[in-house]
């Protein structure tokens, strides 16, 4: 069987052309606005609701928000758009669908529980670097108060959170791929790896690090294989929301396979939050953890030359209440991009 | 940093190099071929992987401190007791029999719980008291209350109607199942002469 000569390894793809991330925009809520990237983050409120009437509607509100600073932002006009690329944590991603209604541009709508991020900067580039469009907007978003409604208990209720559970964040985070390379381009994403479902049979709903350990363990292990490369070769491999106790799971996973990546290994979990102050218990998760943390955190570095090449690879717990009350096992999946300096 | 030669190639360039390239690079080798008893050691192989690694997450992931825990939920369910105490002994001293007196403090402890409920504090009370704050009448009115505060969005009837008891369903369900259950066998005692 011959392959196309951008398929790379098993599970790779390197792409054509670069898609360059030109603009970025995120918006976050209250915990985050207290915590270590306030500053970088383009709009924060204390008002969680946003000024709607339900969660679900500030969640929509987030998408909305997102993709108006970053269209703002880089000077772009909505009808130079050609696809969206949206997703959120909501059934049937509600948050997209009425966030992003009024700006009448083409959608895809995408799920990848917190692995969405990638997933759609993944298709975002794959579709920038085919030549199939030339400009699109990547984004995602979650809300602490509408995944708790999805996922577990209601607010005002009184539960206890373990130690191992993370806090979902309140943020949106929307992307400008294009296939021109602006002036202002924060990054390039030149190569993507594809994650699969992986099931270890984790049933503890509030361990989700550790539920999609083992799925960031196999992208990383799959990307490093299809290229043939060291983790060194990285400055940093970031994972999207494994949290303290799940990042600690996913070194010692591929420390097992002979893979060290103690010394470059990041977390935006841990990231967007202080975890020892701000009481989120393993970290900060969500489609919104990902790509609040890229926008603020990592592209500014990556624009600025700091770091040359980083291994971005969002995670995501596959569940749903239906099939964790059914006693279903929590697979993961993490989705990967490097993202490259120019 | 980007190479250049990736910069340059374009999609039809695409093409042409798919249709010469060797791409040895990606190839991975044939698959052996598999046996019935290949793949069931394959699978035996997978499920001792999985279960080494709920061990594993078992060992690493942390938790709190039990006595701590009943210690800090002793204090708040003590703390509730007290407040009811002190709600009986003042309905008693107002002249009340002990029933309707028992009656006011249950009222007046619900009252309480859904009135922090809706200011979020009784979330607070515990996220830090656990079981103290949860197992008397004041844990039974806050999960009542929240699913009602949360579910209002979606309507009076499918949202607060249908909502309400999603917390609550269960104890009330399976409460007077078990009543039922003792009085039935109660009645069955006095039937037989036991009772």
């Amino acid at each position: 069987m011959k392959k196309s000569a951008f398929e790379v390894g098993r599970s790779s793809a390197r792409l054509p052309m670069p898609a360059y991330i030109s603009g970025s925009g995120c918006i976050a809520g209250s915990k985050e606005s207290e915590g270590p990237l306030a500053r970088q983050i383009d709009h924060l409120s204390t008002d969680d609701k946003f000024g709607m009437d339900s969660w679900e509607a500030a969640e929509s509100f987030l998408q909305k928000e997102a993709v108006r600073i970053l269209l703002e932002k880089s000077g772009t006009d909505k009808r130079e758009i050609r696809y969206l690329f949206a997703g959120d944590l909501l059934g049937q991603s509600i948050a997209s669908s009425f966030g992003l209604l009024d700006y009448e541009i083409p959608l895809f709508g995408l799920y990848g529980a917190c692995s969405t991020c990638g997933e759609s900067l993944s298709l975002g580039a794959m579709t920038i670097a085919t030549g199939l469009a030339s400009k699109v907007v990547c984004v995602t978003s979650s809300h602490f108060a509408s995944a708790e409604k999805e996922f577990r208990f209601p607010l005002e209720y009184g539960a206890q959170r373990p130690k191992s559970s993370t806090w979902t964040v309140t943020g949106s985070g929307a992307f400008l791929v294009t296939a021109e390379r602006s002036v202002n381009v924060l990054a390039a994403i030149t190569e993507v790896t594809t994650g699969r479902i992986i099931d270890m049979g984790i049933k503890d709903n509030s361990n989700m690090g550790c539920a999609m350990a083992p799925a960031a363990a196999d992208t990383i292990r799959q990307h490093l294989e299809d290229f043939g490369r060291d983790p060194q070769e990285y400055d940093w491999i970031i994972t999207g929301d494994l949290g303290q106790v799940g990042s600690k799971a996913l070194i010692d996973l591929l420390a097992g396979k002979g893979i060290d990546i103690s010394a470059n290994h990041m977390d935006c979990g841990t990231t967007i939050f202080d975890i020892e102050k701000q009481q989120v218990g393993s970290g900060g998760s969500g489609c919104g953890c990902a790509a609040v943390t890229l926008a603020a955190h990592i592209l500014p570095r990556i624009k600025s030359g700091e770091w040359k090449r980083v291994l971005f690879l969002p995670t995501g717990a596959l569940l749903s209440k239906t099939s964790f009350n059914e006693g279903l096992a929590v697979p993961g999946i993490a989705h990967a991009i490097v993202l490259e300096h120019v | 940093m980007v190479n250049d030669e990736q910069i340059r190639i374009s999609p039809r360039a695409a093409k042409d190099i798919q249709e010469n390239s060797e791409t040895l690079e990606g190839m991975t080798p044939p698959e052996a071929p598999s046996s019935a008893q290949a793949d069931k050691e394959r699978e035996d192989e997978k499920e001792a992987e999985k279960q080494q690694y709920n061990e594993y997450v078992k060992q690493v992931t942390p938790t709190k401190n039990l006595w701590w825990q009943m210690c800090k939920a002793f204090l708040v369910g003590g703390l509730f007791c007290v407040i009811g105490q002190f709600i009986l002994n003042t309905a008693q001293s107002l002249g009340l029999d002990k029933e309707t007196a028992g009656s006011w403090t249950s009222l007046l402890l619900i009252l309480l719980s859904v009135i922090l409920t809706g200011f979020s504090l009784y979330q607070c009370i515990a996220a830090w008291g656990g079981a103290g704050a949860l197992v008397p009448i004041t844990g039974f009115a806050n999960s009542v209350a929240s699913p009602a505060i949360e579910y209002k969005t979606e309507g009076q009837v499918f949202g607060i109607g249908v909502k309400i008891f999603t917390i609550a369903g269960p104890v009330i369900l399976y409460g007077v199942f078990t009543s039922w259950l003792l009085g039935f066998f109660y009645w069955l005692g006095i039937v037989l002469g036991i009772v």
